[in-house]
């Protein structure tokens, strides 16, 4: 069973709606049992309600280095195991560059690169004495293609992919992979604040003509934290609908 | 109990896969047991555990030898 995660621990942060949720909802699928983290109590209940006997919702802000090492313990101690790590949790503090503030810059590079880089280090530990782990980072398309009033968003997840590869390389000797997922229009919360304007112009740039589903993004991930894809690491995987083939 | 010494050997021997009579005192980790730069790191997460200690990155990058992880430890244990 190539794709199968039976017996397999997985942790997804920012997992209460969108690509997150349908990322632990289908590796549930696949038989893993998962973690999923929210910034709010609330957030994390309604994981908790989603997950059922599954896995767990948690409460954490990824910015805060005390309260990630406190999730990764209380995951060591309920689990003793963590076998697969999605960074998902993203946040944007949309500008132009002209008008962009650095408590702009910095929420974005905190939440979306920063934490990324302490989540990885939290994990790595246990991952190397097994021998085994998966790493999959959420990067975006706009990391390649940029995308102006996005050069915050854009420069950390530009950075999540020459982050990946180097990762990759440190560990591979691990049985460790570093990927990273890179969606392009995915019909979610945060592009529902779209106008159907600038919808239409999008979809003049998308091939397939409409967003992706956050399931179609969850599909790459599975098979990356897979036994399948054991073999590829440092890699970019593309969701988006031809919309930037690179 | 077993000494300072024999547990930082069998350390040592589980992390990098190498006999007990390669582990002589003066023996490099990277030019005579075959370890590379991750090896280290990992010999030194594996030291900071068995002693219950935290060796700072300065000090770690000392212990390059069978002898001065013997000597780090033997100096900061609380044992």
């Amino acid at each position: 069973m190539l794709f199968n995660l039976d017996g397999q621990v997985a942790l997804v942060t920012g997992a209460s709606r969108g690509i997150g949720r349908a990322i632990a909802e289908q590796l549930v699928a696949a038989g893993a049992t998962v973690v999923g983290t929210a910034t709010s109590a609330s957030g994390a209940e309604s994981i908790g309600a989603y997950l059922g006997d599954k896995g767990m919702g948690y409460a954490v802000d990824v910015t805060d280095a005390d309260a990630v090492a406190e999730l990764l313990k209380a995951i060591d101690e309920k689990y003793g195991q963590l076998d697969i790590l999605v960074n998902n949790a993203g946040i944007t503090r949309d500008n132009l560059l002209m008008r962009m503030k650095d408590d702009e810059w910095d929420a974005v590079l905190d939440t979306n690169l920063k934490a990324v880089f302490r989540m990885c280090k939290g994990v790595m530990r246990g991952m190397m004495k097994r021998r085994n782990g998966r790493i999959i980072n959420i990067s975006s398309v706009v990391g390649t293609t940029g995308n102006p009033g996005q050069a915050n968003y854009c420069a950390a997840k530009a950075g999540l992919v020459g982050f990946s590869k180097s990762l990759a390389q440190e560990i591979a000797a691990r049985g460790i992979t570093v990927n990273c997922v890179s969606p392009g229009f995915i019909d979610t919360d945060m592009t529902k604040s779209l106008t159907d304007d600038q919808k239409q112009s999008i979809f003049k740039n998308i091939p397939t003509a409409r967003l992706g589903a956050p399931e179609e993004v969850a599909a790459a991930v599975v098979f990356l934290a897979s036994p399948a894809a054991a073999y590829v690491t440092g890699e970019t995987i593309h969701v988006n609908g031809g919309m930037a083939m690179v | 109990m077993s000494t300072i010494e024999e547990r930082v050997k069998k350390i040592i021997i589980e992390q990098l896969g190498v006999k007990e009579e390669e582990v002589k005192p003066e023996a490099s980790f990277e030019n005579d047991l075959g370890a590379d730069s991750l090896d280290t790191v990992e010999l030194v997460m594996a030291l900071e555990e068995e002693f219950e200690t935290e060796i700072p990155d300065e000090e770690a990058e000392k212990i390059k030898t069978v002898q001065s992880a013997i000597d780090y430890v033997t100096n900061h244990s609380n044992d």
